[in-house]
């Protein structure tokens, strides 16, 4: 059964007489009980749908049900039935007020969303063993480490056992052992609780360790969609570096014609070449090579990566993609 | 109804993290306070020589109505910075994904906001008593009263503009364009009528001039006649359109 289900979802923002598009038209389909990840580069658009998603935005294009109730015209009941942990950097933070107590933000929050003090009370004791929060009760929110803060932020978003919950971008600026503390606990939100995820990150790592389908999104578009094993497969192929003695686009030309072979580039000295079954088709290419009297200096076979599929896909590498803000913060956010 | 719930919910938050950090309300208290003790004597000498505008009775009388609407301009209407800080905490979305009731965003906010001047209204009153004030008690009430409105009026304004641009540098000196003017024109520290005609005339067009003469009024014991009916018309006028203003920032469906 879909838990959210959008069509032509946009979101266009004016500023200053320049009209960018953040969103435009993004189809997605999400099952329950699913971990979807929208992996893609700072300003491809993963907040801005989120935040349409969650009803903090309203599109300006497009339809969605979210938890089965209507985004636009009935955006109260997907207030009730999800969660959204907002990213911990950028125009605005995760969403804990550092000037509070850690149990009066758990408190507000169950407050909020209408549970009884017996039931919220329930509530907090279980989010605060599940997510290593004990002790931190009378704990000021700003005297918490990243680590601490962001499992406080993940949760105030499932205070109320939503089914549906939102994390963008749920490890950014965490050292590599909270993240991984973290990705434990969000695969134990659908293993114990059935809660589908819906998160955003630009980590390649992240995706491959968490989703079970992957959303690849650049410029507002999706660009594909699948699960990470099947995308690197698909899209990408093996890589084979290799540099030879003398001209790399001759042997480039030669070896194109391989059996297997998808793409061939050349990257300065070395060739680069996207091979199905690399494994195979290997020794196949050394043959050619020697018989063609090339000499070969260095030669490596390498499993695609997920970076491997944005640059198929792109022509970009996820890596090198320096922050760009995309939506302006001001006025028209 | 779930938007009172929602209110009083944001207004004890409101309230909890004001007394944590109580130096803000001593702090916007300290302005009043100075005038009233370094600016109030030169007054004093004023009403001997009975110039026009002036009460016959004590000259902080005249005064302390000035000064409290002052702490309202500056007190309240600065509010605004502490909802950009929440907006940067992440904290206004968060709220915004729960079924609370947005409009209790402000409501909550805007009452804590009030019964901080208030309790600040009610110490500058005393201080005025400590200096020879004799005011009579319904109409220091009344007097509260006007400010009670003002302060929604202001912290409703100083929230929306807050809220829409999200920028302190934006904030400070919209405020302060609005801010001084108003108190300058308002006749906190002099009569307008002392004036030229001109002056007045500007004078006439600030919201503010007729709630202090309002609030003059009440403290002279004059509490039934056309200055106290256009008072009060104005606050609650004023406090109408700012209430809906910041209403249609605050519902909107864009953060």
């Amino acid at each position: 059964m879909a838990i959210i289900e959008a069509r032509g979802l946009s979101r266009t923002f004016k500023s200053r007489g320049r009209t960018v598009e953040a969103v435009r038209g993004v189809d997605l389909t999400v099952t329950d009980g699913e971990i979807v990840g929208f992996l893609g580069p700072n300003g491809a658009g993963k907040t801005t749908t989120l935040r349409m998603l969650t009803t903090l935005l309203r599109p300006t294009a497009g339809t969605a049900t979210v938890a089965g109730a209507d985004l636009l015209k009935d955006p109260a009941t997907v207030r009730r039935r999800i969660g959204y942990v907002a990213q911990a950097m950028g125009a605005t933070q995760g969403g804990t007020d550092p000037n509070c107590l850690v149990r009066e933000e758990l408190g507000i929050q169950a407050e909020l969303y209408r549970l009884d003090p017996a039931e919220a009370a329930r509530r907090r004791e279980l989010l605060i063993k599940q997510l290593e929060l004990t002790g931190l009760d009378d704990r000021l929110v700003k005297t918490l480490s990243g680590g601490q803060r962001r499992r406080l932020d993940i949760a105030l978003g499932l205070v109320h056992s939503p089914r549906l919950v939102f994390l963008d971008e749920p490890s950014t600026g965490l050292d590599p052992q909270s993240r991984s503390h973290l990705w434990d606990h969000i695969r134990g939100l659908r293993g114990e609780l059935g809660t589908t995820v819906f998160l955003t990150t630009h980590y390649l790592e992240e995706a491959d360790a968490l989703c079970d389908r992957i959303l690849v999104i650049d410029n507002g578009e999706i660009i594909a969609t699948g699960a990470p094993e099947e995308l690197k497969r698909r899209i990408s192929g093996d890589v084979i570096t290799l540099s030879v003695s003398g001209d790399p686009a001759a042997a480039g030309a030669l070896l194109a014609v391989e059996p297997g072979v998808r793409e061939s580039s050349v990257d300065g000295d070395s060739l680069r070449l996207t091979v199905e079954h690399g494994e195979e088709a290997l020794p196949g290419m050394l043959r050619t090579l020697d018989s063609q009297g090339i000499r070969l200096q260095s030669i490596r076979l390498a499993r695609p990566s997920l970076d491997d599929v944005f640059l198929t896909l792109t022509g970009r590498s996820l890596r090198e993609d320096a922050p760009e803000p995309a939506q302006p913060v001001a006025a028209g956010h | 109804m779930a938007f009172f719930h929602d209110t009083l919910l944001i207004f004890k938050r409101q309230v909890r993290l004001s007394l944590r950090m109580p130096a803000w309300i001593i702090i916007g208290l300290v302005q009043p306070i100075l005038y009233l003790a370094f600016f109030g004597p030169l007054l004093s000498n004023m009403t001997g020589h009975h110039l026009p505008g002036f009460p016959g009775g004590n000259s902080y009388q005249f005064f302390v109505p000035g000064l409290l609407i002052q702490l309202g301009l500056f007190g309240a209407a600065f509010v605004g910075f502490s909802i950009i800080a929440d907006w940067r905490y992440g904290v206004i979305e968060r709220f915004r994904v729960t079924p609370v009731t947005r409009l209790a965003i402000l409501a909550g906010r805007v009452l804590r906001d009030v019964l901080t001047l208030l309790i600040q209204g009610i110490v500058l009153v005393l201080a005025g008593v400590a200096f020879g004030m004799r005011p009579p008690v319904t109409g220091v009430i009344i007097g509260l009263g006007f400010i009670a409105v003002c302060a929604v009026s202001l912290a409703s304004i100083s929230y929306t503009v807050g809220l829409l641009t999200k920028s302190e540098d934006i904030l400070a000196p919209a405020l302060n364009m609005v801010v001084v003017p108003l108190m300058l024109l308002s006749g906190i520290m002099l009569p307008m009528t002392l004036g030229p005609g001109w002056l007045q005339g500007i004078a006439r067009a600030t919201p503010f001039r007729y709630i202090i003469d309002a609030m003059r009024e009440a403290f002279d014991r004059h509490y039934f006649n056309t200055i106290m009916v256009e008072g009060i018309a104005v606050a609650v006028g004023m406090a109408a359109v700012c209430l809906w203003l910041a209403s249609r920032a605050f519902v909107r469906e864009n953060a």
